[in-house]
C-alpha cells in the first residue's frame, strides 16, 4: 500500500488529510505535527479570548484521524529528511519511510531584528500556546501594541481590545492593510478603529523595544516613543522551509518551498502545500488557496492529474473588531485598465470601491470598509464575469430596498457560482439540497456540504440562496408570533403603539385569531409592559405564573421573594429584616448570583404579608420574576478599592434604579466594574460597564447561561451621562426589535450587520431614531411603580393570591424536606 | 404517606353518570379568560372560564408531568380551537375536551363536566 507522510498537522495538512482519505481508502496516511494538538482553526484565533477554547478551534478531535486510520503523531517534530532512502526523522529518533511526502510545514511569524526583542512582553501571535502567554502576562499589565497593522496584526490587536488592555497598532506604512485597501479605504478604517479605543500609530519606524528587563516603551526612528507594558509583533509571515532547504531542495530567497503546478517541489515524489510554499513567486497567506492545493495533491495521488494549480484570487473578506472589511478581484485596479467608481461616508464611516472595466461591462474588483454585506455577491460577479446592471453605482448605493435588490443579484447567480471557496460549494449544491433533500435552515446545508465550516464568510450568502430557494418553493419564512397571530413580534409592537391597545384582549380581537396560548400571551404582556408600564396584574391572567403571582414559582408549587438590592449595596438595618422575614415564615435562604437574597418557599397565600413586611422596610420588588431587568452588579470600585478608577457601585446603584421595572424580550442584566480589573463580570452581562481613567467603557450583549459569550465594546471613554444616554438607546433599540424569549447576545448575532450596524443606529443615529429611543426610555421611567406596593395596598388585588377559590386553607400537598438546617421541597414525582 | 397520595388520584366522571353537581363558587370570583383551583372533598380541581368563548372547563389540578398542584395556575388558550391548559412548570399543554397531552407526552389529565345555574360555578362528580 503506499504509504504517504504529511509533515505539519496545521488548516491545510488537516484538509489534505481530509480530502485524500474521502477520496481512497488505500493508501496509508501518517501525520507527524509540532504541536501538542491536533490542527486547529488559525482563522478564528481572537476568538479564543472572547469564549472559545482550545477544543472548539480543533478542525477534528483526535478522534477523528483514529476514525479514519490516519496515524497521528502529535508533538514530534520532523527534523531531517533523507530522499535517498526516503524516510524521514522526528526529533525523538523515529524514522519513517514514505513513498510520498508532503510538506504542509506552514508558516511562522516573521519577528523582525529589533533591538530588544528578546525582552520579557514580547509575543508573536501564531498558535494557541502563543495566545495561552499572552494572555498570561496581560493579566498584569494595561498598555499593549501590536507591531504590524496588517491583517493579522489588526486581528491580534481585537485579542489585545477582548483582554481589556489599552491597545495600540503600530504600523510602518503610511496605512493600515496596505495589502488590501487603498488609502482612503485605510483613513475610514483607521477613524472606525480610534472611535472604538484603538490608539493607531502610521508611518512609524520601530527602532528599539526598550525596558529594564521586561518591557516599558517602543522607540521610533523620528525619535517620539510609546509606552507600553507588552508588544505582540504581527509583522508578517516566514514560510517554514528549514527542512526542505536542510534536504536540498529548491526555495526561495525570501523563504519558502518552490512548487510548479503539481505542487511538486524539485523532488518529484516531495509535494509542499498551504503557506510553506512559493508558487510562481507568490506565498498564499489564505486559508482558501491552501486548500486548493491540498485537494489538487490529494486527487494526483490517486491518479487524478487534471486538476492543477495555476494561482489563486486573493479576495478576501473580514470583520475586524466587527468592522466589515472586504478586498476582491483587483483591488486597486492596477492590472487592467479600469474606471473607479467611490462612495465615502465619513460619518457612517463607510467605505466603497469598485473597478469597472473601461467599457463599462464587468467588475474587475473593489474595496469595502464598513459595510461589506455585498461582498460574496461582488466577488462573484467578478469570478463569473456576470455583466453589470446599467446603473454600477446602485451597487453602491442601493436600490431602496435592501433585500430585492440583494435577492435579484443572487437570484442571477449561474448554478456554477462558487459560494463556499473553503469547501468549493456551488450555488446549485445548495440550492439541491434545499430542492431534493429537504434542508430547512441553515444547520441542515452546513451538515450535509460543509458549506460556511470553513472561514465562515459565505454564511450571508447562503442564507439568501436558503431563503430564496425556500420562498420559491413556498415556504413561509416570516417568524409569526403564533397561530393566533399572524405577525412578528416587531410589527404587534408597532401595531399596540401606534393604535395605542392597551389589553391582549383588544389586540387579539383586532389582530389575532382563536383563544391566544401560552406562547402569545406573555410575549404579547411583555410587549405591552415595554410600551405602557401599566400594573401588569390589571391583566394578569395572560401573564406567566412567575408574572401572575409576582414571584418566582419553585419546585413543589411555593414560591420564592427576591427582594431588589440595588447594585448589591445593602444596610446592616436591612440585612436584619431580610433575616427576621425568613426566619419568621421559615424561609430557605440564598444569595442569589446578581448579588441579592432569595427566599424560597413562600406559599402563594403568604405573599402578600411578606412583601407587606418588606415593604414597610423600604424594600421594593425585585422583578426577579419578570422578563425585565435583574440587577446591576457592581464591585467595590473606587470607593474602597485600592485599584479603583470609578466609583461603580454609585453608577451601578444610578443605572438599577433608571432601569428597575423595565421589561424586554428576555430577562436583562447589567454590572458596573470599578477598573480593568472587572471584577463585577461586566463582560458577561446583557450591557456592562467598565472604568476607565477616562470615564467608561460600554460592552453590550453578553450572557451567561448555556452558551456563554461576551459582551462586545461599543464605545470606550465615554463620561457617565452619555454612558446612560447609549444604555438607554440600547436597551429601547433591543425592545422594540428583538423576537420574544432571546437575549441581546442571540439578538446581536442575528442581526444583519452585526455590532457595527448596532454602533451605527446607537451612536451614528443611522436610523434617526435616537431621540425617539430617549423619549420612550423616559416615559417608561416615569411610569415605574414598584409592583407589589401596589399588591399590598389593593385588598381586590390582595384576594388573587390564594390556593383555593372555594376554602381559606393552604395547599395541604406542599411537603418539604430538611436540607443543612433548612427546609427544601420534596424530591420531584413523589 | 397515603392521604396524599389520595389527592392525587381522580376518578373520571363518565358522560351522563353524573352523580354529584358540586355547588363551587359564584361566577365572578374566577378570573375572566383564567383558572383558578378548587377543593371537593379531598381532590383540587381547576376551574378555567373561557370568557371569550363563554365556555367553562375543570380538570384535575395535578399535572402529571411533574406531579405539580398547579394547573390551574397555567394559561389558558387554544390549539386549531381545542381548548388547552399549558402547566407553568414546563409548559406541558393539555387538551381540557378530552384530557390528552398535545405535546405528544405519554401523560394525561382528567377532566370533569362543568355547568354553570344561577351564576354558580357547578362541577360533575361520581361520587
Amino acid at each position: 500500500m503506499v504509504r504517504i507522510i504529511v509533515v505539519g498537522n496545521g488548516m491545510v495538512g488537516y484538509k489534505f488529510c481530509e480530502k485524500l482519505r474521502s477520496r481512497s481508502k488505500d493508501v496509508q496516511i501518517v501525520v507527524y505535527g509540532e504541536e501538542p494538538r491536533p490542527a486547529y482553526d488559525r482563522v478564528h484565533l481572537s476568538s479564543y479570548f472572547s469564549g472559545s477554547t482550545a477544543d472548539d478551534l480543533l478542525m477534528a478531535p483526535a478522534s477523528w484521524y483514529a476514525d479514519n486510520d490516519i496515524s497521528l503523531h502529535t508533538g514530534e517534530l520532523v527534523v531531517g529528511i533523507d530522499r535517498n532512502n526516503k524516510s524521514i526523522k522526528t526529533h525523538t529518533g523515529r524514522e519513517d519511510h514514505y513513498d510520498f511526502l508532503v510538506l504542509a510545514t506552514g508558516s511562522g511569524a516573521f519577528v523582525p531584528a529589533l533591538d530588544g526583542v528578546e525582552r520579557n512582553g514580547v509575543f508573536v501571535y501564531r498558535t494557541i500556546e502563543d495566545l495561552i502567554q499572552i494572555q498570561d502576562y496581560a493579566r498584569n499589565v494595561n498598555r499593549g501594541a501590536v507591531l504590524g497593522g496588517g491583517l493579522l496584526g489588526l486581528e491580534a490587536a481585537k485579542a489585545l481590545v477582548d483582554l481589556g488592555l489599552e491597545t495600540h497598532v503600530v504600523e510602518f506604512a503610511s496605512r493600515l492593510m496596505p495589502r488590501q485597501i487603498d488609502e482612503a479605504g485605510s483613513t475610514i478604517l483607521e477613524s472606525k478603529l480610534r472611535a472604538l479605543g484603538i490608539f493607531i500609530h502610521t508611518g512609524k519606524n520601530t527602532k528599539t523595544i526598550e525596558g529594564n528587563g521586561k518591557l516599558e516603551g517602543l522607540t521610533f526612528a523620528d525619535g517620539t516613543r510609546l509606552d507600553i507594558e507588552m508588544l505582540v509583533i504581527s509583522a508578517g509571515i516566514r514560510p517554514r522551509d528549514e527542512l526542505a532547504k536542510a534536504a536540498q531542495l529548491d526555495t526561495h530567497p525570501r523563504g519558502g518551498i518552490l512548487v510548479n503546478d503539481y505542487l511538486q517541489t524539485s523532488d518529484p515524489s516531495i509535494f509542499a502545500i498551504g503557506e510553506a510554499a512559493v508558487h510562481n513567486n507568490m506565498v498564499y497567506g489564505l486559508v482558501a488557496p491552501g486548500y486548493e492545493m491540498a485537494d489538487s495533491v490529494a486527487r494526483q495521488l490517486i491518479g487524478d492529474h487534471s486538476k492543477t494549480f495555476t494561482g489563486f484570487d486573493m479576495s478576501t473578506k473580514l470583520k475586524l473588531i466587527g468592522i466589515d472589511v472586504g478586498s476582491f478581484g483587483d483591488p486597486f485596479g492596477e492590472l487592467i485598465p479600469c474606471i473607479p467608481i467611490v462612495f465615502k461616508d465619513q460619518r457612517k464611516g463607510i467605505y466603497k470601491r469598485f473597478n469597472i472595466s473601461e467599457d463599462g461591462k464587468y467588475l474587475l474588483g473593489g474595496i469595502l470598509v464598513g459595510d461589506a454585506s455585498n461582498y460574496s455577491l461582488l466577488h462573484q460577479m467578478v469570478i463569473n464575469r456576470m455583466p453589470l446592471p446599467e446603473n454600477p453605482e446602485s451597487l453602491i448605493i442601493g436600490s431602496g430596498s435592501k433585500t430585492d435588490e440583494g435577492g435579484a443579484g443572487i437570484k442571477g447567480l449561474p448554478d456554477t457560482a462558487q459560494i463556499c471557496a473553503c469547501e468549493n460549494i456551488s450555488k446549485g449544491d445548495i440550492v439541491q439540497q434545499v430542492t431534493d433533500c429537504g434542508a430547512m435552515t441553515i444547520d441542515d446545508i452546513k451538515k450535509s456540504t460543509k458549506a460556511c465550516t470553513g472561514c465562515g464568510g459565505c454564511t450571508p450568502l447562503v442564507n439568501d440562496i436558503l431563503k430564496i430557494t425556500l420562498e420559491s418553493l413556498g415556504h413561509q419564512v416570516k417568524k409569526n408570533l403564533c397561530e393566533h397571530f399572524d405577525f412578528t413580534r416587531q410589527e404587534l409592537y408597532d401595531i399596540i403603539k401606534v393604535t395605542e391597545i392597551k389589553s391582549y384582549e383588544k389586540l387579539l380581537d383586532l389582530h389575532g385569531s382563536g383563544d391566544g396560548c401560552e406562547v402569545c400571551k406573555p410575549a404579547v404582556a411583555s410587549l405591552l409592559a415595554s410600551i405602557w408600564n401599566e400594573p401588569i396584574l390589571e391583566q394578569d391572567t395572560i401573564q406567566d405564573t412567575n408574572d401572575r403571582f409576582l414571584a418566582n414559582i419553585q419546585r413543589g408549587g411555593t414560591y420564592s421573594v427576591v427582594p431588589r438590592i440595588a447594585g448589591g449595596e445593602i444596610t446592616p438595618k436591612k440585612l436584619m429584616v431580610i433575616g427576621q422575614i425568613a426566619d419568621r415564615y421559615n424561609l430557605y435562604t440564598k444569595i442569589t448570583g446578581g448579588q441579592r437574597i432569595d427566599m424560597f418557599g413562600a406559599r402563594v397565600e403568604q405573599l402578600p404579608e411578606i412583601w407587606e413586611a418588606l415593604i414597610d422596610a423600604g424594600f421594593e420588588s425585585g422583578h426577579a420574576y419578570g422578563k425585565s431587568l435583574r440587577t446591576v452588579k457592581s464591585c467595590v470600585g473606587s470607593a474602597w478599592c485600592r485599584f479603583g478608577v470609578q466609583d461603580s457601585v454609585s453608577f451601578a446603584i444610578r443605572i438599577e434604579e433608571r432601569y428597575k421595572g423595565l421589561r424586554a424580550p428576555h430577562k436583562l442584566k447589567g454590572a458596573v466594574s470599578g477598573c480593568i480589573r472587572e471584577c463585577a463580570e461586566a463582560q458577561s452581562k446583557d450591557f456592562g460597564i467598565i472604568a476607565t481613567e477616562k470615564g467608561w467603557n460600554l460592552y453590550v450583549c453578553g450572557n451567561g447561561g448555556s452558551r456563554p459569550q461576551h459582551a462586545k465594546l461599543l464605545i470606550a471613554d465615554v463620561d457617565t451621562e452619555t454612558c446612560v444616554k447609549y444604555v438607554d438607546r440600547f436597551l429601547m433599540f433591543y425592545i422594540k426589535t428583538a423576537d420574544p424569549l432571546t437575549r441581546t447576545a442571540t439578538w446581536l448575532n442575528k442581526m444583519e450587520g452585526g455590532l457595527e450596524y448596532l454602533y451605527d443606529v446607537i451612536v451614528n443615529d443611522s436610523l434617526g431614531i435616537a431621540n425617539e429611543l430617549e423619549a420612550d426610555m423616559e416615559k417608561l421611567i416615569a411610569n415605574y411603580h414598584c409592583e407589589w406596593k401596589k399588591v399590598v395596598d389593593d385588598p381586590a388585588l390582595r384576594a388573587k393570591f390564594k390556593h383555593f377559590i372555594n376554602v381559606d386553607e393552604s395547599d395541604p400537598t406542599l411537603e418539604f424536606v430538611d436540607m443543612r438546617g433548612q427546609k427544601t421541597p420534596v424530591d420531584w414525582n413523589k | 404517606m397515603e392521604t396524599q397520595q389520595e389527592m392525587k388520584d381522580y376518578t373520571p366522571t363518565r358522560e351522563g353518570e353524573v352523580k354529584v353537581w358540586f355547588k363551587a363558587a359564584h361566577v365572578s370570583d374566577f378570573p375572566e379568560n383564567g383558572g383558578a383551583c378548587l377543593k371537593y372533598k379531598d381532590m383540587q380541581i381547576a376551574v378555567f372560564n373561557f370568557s371569550r368563548r363563554n365556555e367553562w372547563y375543570a380538570c384535575q389540578n395535578l399535572c402529571p408531568h411533574r406531579m405539580q398542584m398547579v394547573l390551574s395556575r397555567g394559561m389558558i388558550g387554544s390549539k386549531d380551537g381545542e381548548p388547552k391548559v399549558a402547566c407553568p412548570f414546563h409548559k406541558k399543554a393539555f387538551s381540557l375536551r378530552t384530557g390528552e397531552c398535545l405535546n405528544s407526552e405519554a401523560c394525561s389529565i382528567t377532566v370533569f363536566p362543568v355547568r354553570i345555574e344561577d351564576g354558580f360555578v357547578h362541577i360533575g362528580f361520581m361520587k
